[in-house]
């Protein structure tokens, strides 16, 4: 019975995108329809052949751990990865040398295309896949409990990777809705509320069903993360379509409130997505890969509490000196200030859990990745709240400084802490022995640490530069640059910024080598995976 | 449940007694320094959201107690320099065009001026160097369509080119000569060859024999008789090596096809008239004033 339900669903949808597809007033819309017409055809016809078949696999024990979902979230990852740092190579360099925006490719593969598809490859695709990834591992182990739902968790698994690739051709065919972050049109973010409350579901349902008494502070932040991006998601995407056969949508929001609310949103994808989210993966990785406690169960009470609230008025800071009224301006920077010391304190936790192991920085180079991750994270924690401050920020904004330090953020804490992750699960998940080469993650770290180092120090170095020159004028109160001046004045900083992408790259797709080396050839451990409290 | 065995060593503080897949939790404090710096930031930010304008009331926000604000701080620097300039400005306005050279105090100002309006509002077409792009003359040489004296450059600066928005702006137009039938195809092509002739390229000389007539009777009204242009009409000189959109072959058969209609803003509704002298009195300075 069931089957047929779901015969007829996908048959529906099939028949509906047909139909969208035929009507599609723009190209963009036109191909997301064509997509989902033939994923859900196919998976029709794959439904069909399997209805009344007498051998289906047994269902899976419920007292194993569902890792099926985490391997494939796994392999996700480091694909979304490396396309998203390659894509960030590119338009690195298309910044240096605009000859790269090819004349034939206009309008499909130029910056102003490209950027977009950059900033959602390597949020969105690569964080979001090792978020739901690392959760799913996580809330089980740390619960004891298979993962809620039966196959709701592989709904949520190719629900989100099918956004993301539906996602990817509407930004190369123009439909965005010019929101940072939240470029995906009214019906891309119809379908990702969907994925993304089940994803609660799987999350909460897990957690709920555990069999440990208390919940693991990762879990925390997990549940942070996905409660708080669902809000966001939902308030900054509140648009009518102009057609319901077209992609174009009209915000409900406009001028200054759109503005704060798109970065109430933007702020909080950076708060809740890439700090909360990636905290709950720092709060089992770290203490598990370096087999000690975690510092201080009291520090990551009180951090959790205070990140969680003060996180949320921080928005404001993106607008300093615009049309937003001064008493917001300055509400975003003074919440921005306290936020320095709860951001920390997830620093001084990750940090010291280490303390009586921190020999095994010089022997375990996944150690050494996240205890760099950490330091990132408690850097760019730091330069945020110095950057909201108005005075800063008149300097900063609009500049590179804003790119660099952003990039410090992502390539040092969100990259390094998911590449241990990585490292740390690809054995488990496939039951090898150990990972089939720790020196190539030592080059891995080497080369994506001196990475980073090149690209945040050349867009310091840029950025106050660029505002310096915007900013000097004449004894007569003349601007001296003009803007292609400092554009001009770029140019080195730029090269240095796209070698560093080039390094990181490499660091990334010899991880991924390792990875595959390490399923295909490493030695096999004979484990079962059985959900038990940790007794 | 609680009482998991630990892996507590001899002088680690107490674990929380839970365990999760194997990881505890010490019982440490919060570090000091931590906790006194949290307090702290929160300190100050209750002191300056007292001191600036920082909390939503029903109509309004309150103020601040130093009554800070942005628009006030921009309008005092704006005023400040307005102030300091007005002097000279006046003076620029009241002096002929023509003799700002001759005081080198007037002519400093006016070029740094003149150099900070031409790049906020210039650069987007003719280039941060002014060496100008496809359709936007080059500012740096002494080819000019409409005059490069400082008054011609003045008149065209205030009035702009081929807009709609200003009655004196300088205006002509080329005719379409294929698009709209007035030439054909080969007759196009002879006049293209004959262009090419006069602006010393190769051509096809049979071709540009035939173009000669052509021209005569189509462009030498504008152009002139030996094409070298007419600045009352803002007709190119055909004859030397710089083009607006191009000497090649297929450049100029479409230009004669299509013409062309570049447009200038008349900047008479943007700008004062002392900025106005300013960017004349810098693109006249450039090199190519005459």
């Amino acid at each position: 019975m069931w089957d047929y339900v779901k015969l007829v669903a996908l048959g529906v949808i099939a028949l509906c995108a047909a139909i969208a597809a035929n009507y599609a007033r723009d190209l963009a819309y036109m191909v997301n329809a064509v997509s989902v017409m033939l994923v859900a055809g196919g998976l029709f016809l794959w439904q069909g052949r399997r209805v009344g078949d007498e051998i289906r696999p047994k269902p899976a024990l419920q007292t194993e751990y569902m890792d099926g979902v985490i391997r494939y979230g796994v392999v996700a990852t480091a694909f979304w990865g490396v396309v998203g740092f390659l894509v960030a190579v590119v338009i690195a360099f298309q910044l240096a040398f605009p000859q790269l925006n090819f004349e034939w490719a206009h309008g499909y593969l130029n910056f102003g295309r490209l950027r977009p598809l950059h900033t959602s490859a390597v949020i969105f695709a690569f964080g979001g896949n090792a978020l739901i990834a690392t959760s799913f591992y996580v809330v089980q182990r740390t619960s004891a409990a298979r993962l809620w739902g039966g196959n709701l968790g592989w709904f949520v698994f190719w629900g989100y990777n099918l956004f993301i690739v539906l996602v990817a051709q509407s930004y190369l065919l123009g439909a965005t809705q010019s929101k940072e972050y939240a470029e995906p049109e009214w019906y891309l973010d119809l379908w990702l509320t969907i994925v993304w409350v089940c994803y609660l579901g799987v999350f909460l349902g897990t957690i709920i069903k555990r069999k440990e008494p208390h919940i693991y502070v990762a879990n925390w932040f997990y549940l942070a993360f996905i409660v708080t991006v669902a809000m966001l998601h939902i308030f900054n995407n509140l648009s009518i379509p102009v057609s319901l056969f077209g992609s174009k949508s009209v915000q409900v929001f406009s001028g200054v409130q759109d503005a704060m609310v798109q970065w109430w949103y933007g702020h909080n994808a950076v708060g809740f997505f890439l700090t909360a989210g990636f905290l709950g993966m720092m709060y089992y990785f770290v203490p598990k890969q370096a087999e000690r406690p975690v510092y201080s169960y009291k520090l990551s009470i009180v951090h959790f509490w205070a990140l969680i609230f003060l996180y949320i008025w921080a928005g404001p800071h993106h607008l300093h000196y615009t049309a937003l009224p001064t008493w917001t301006s300055t509400l975003g920077m003074v919440f921005s200030i306290m936020l320095w010391m709860p951001s920390w304190g997830g620093m001084i936790n990750g940090l010291m859990t280490l303390s009586g192991a921190w020999d095994k920085l010089r022997t375990d180079p996944i150690i050494r990745m996240m205890v760099v991750s950490i330091g990132f994270y408690g850097m760019s924690t730091f330069e945020g709240p110095m950057m909201s401050i108005k005075a800063v920020n008149s300097l900063s904004h609009y500049t590179d400084w804003t790119i660099g330090h952003v990039h410090s953020g992502a390539l040092g804490w969100n990259g390094m802490i998911t590449f241990g992750a990585l490292y740390f699960l690809t054995p488990k998940l496939w039951n090898k022995e150990r990972l089939y080469s720790l020196s190539l993650v030592s080059w891995h770290f080497w080369l994506a640490t001196i990475g980073i180092v090149l690209y945040a120090s050349s867009m310091w170095v840029s950025g106050i530069m660029e505002g310096l020159m915007w900013r000097e004028v004449d004894a007569n109160g003349f601007l001296v640059n003009a803007f292609a001046d400092t554009v001009a004045a770029k140019f080195p900083m730029n090269v240095v910024r796209g070698l560093g992408g080039v390094l990181y790259l490499t660091g990334a797709l010899i991880m991924c080598y390792n990875l595959w080396k390490t399923v295909t050839t490493a030695p096999s451990r004979v484990v079962r995976a059985t959900a038990v409290p940790a007794e | 449940m609680s009482v998991k065995p630990t892996k507590q060593k001899p002088g680690e503080p107490p674990t929380t007694g839970h365990s999760w897949d194997g990881i505890e939790e010490f019982d440490n404090p919060m570090p000091r320094w931590w906790l006194w710096t949290f307090y702290v930031t929160i300190v100050w930010a209750i002191g300056y959201s007292i001191l600036y304008p920082a909390w939503p009331l029903i109509n309004g926000a309150t103020n601040g107690l130093i009554g800070h604000s942005t628009r006030a701080d921009v309008q005092r620097d704006i005023e400040a320099f307005t102030e300091a300039n007005a002097a000279i400005r006046q003076q620029l306005v009241d002096t002929d065009l023509t003799a700002v050279a001759a005081d080198p105090n007037l002519l400093q100002y006016a070029t740094n001026a003149g150099a900070a309006v031409f790049r906020t509002n210039c650069v987007q077409c003719h280039g941060s160097g002014a060496a100008g792009n496809v359709g936007y003359p080059n500012l740096l040489d002494d080819d000019w369509l409409w005059g490069g004296d400082i008054e011609a450059i003045h008149t065209t600066v205030t009035h702009g080119i081929r807009n709609t928005t200003d009655d004196e702006a300088r205006y002509s137009e080329m005719p379409r000569f294929g698009a709209d039938g007035l030439l054909d195809g080969t007759q196009i092509s002879q006049v293209v060859e004959y262009v090419l002739q006069i602006s010393g390229q190769d051509h096809d000389a049979a071709l540009s024999a035939e173009g000669a007539t052509i021209f005569a009777d189509n462009c030498a009204a504008c152009h002139g008789e030996d094409g070298t242009g007419s600045r009352d009409v803002g007709a190119p000189n055909l004859t030397d090596a710089i083009w607006l959109y191009g000497g090649d072959r297929a450049t100029v058969t479409e230009t004669v096809t299509y013409a062309r209609f570049g447009v200038m803003p008349n900047w008479n509704a943007r700008l004062t008239e002392a900025d106005i002298r300013s960017v004349a009195v810098y693109v006249h300075g450039l090199g190519g004033g005459e």
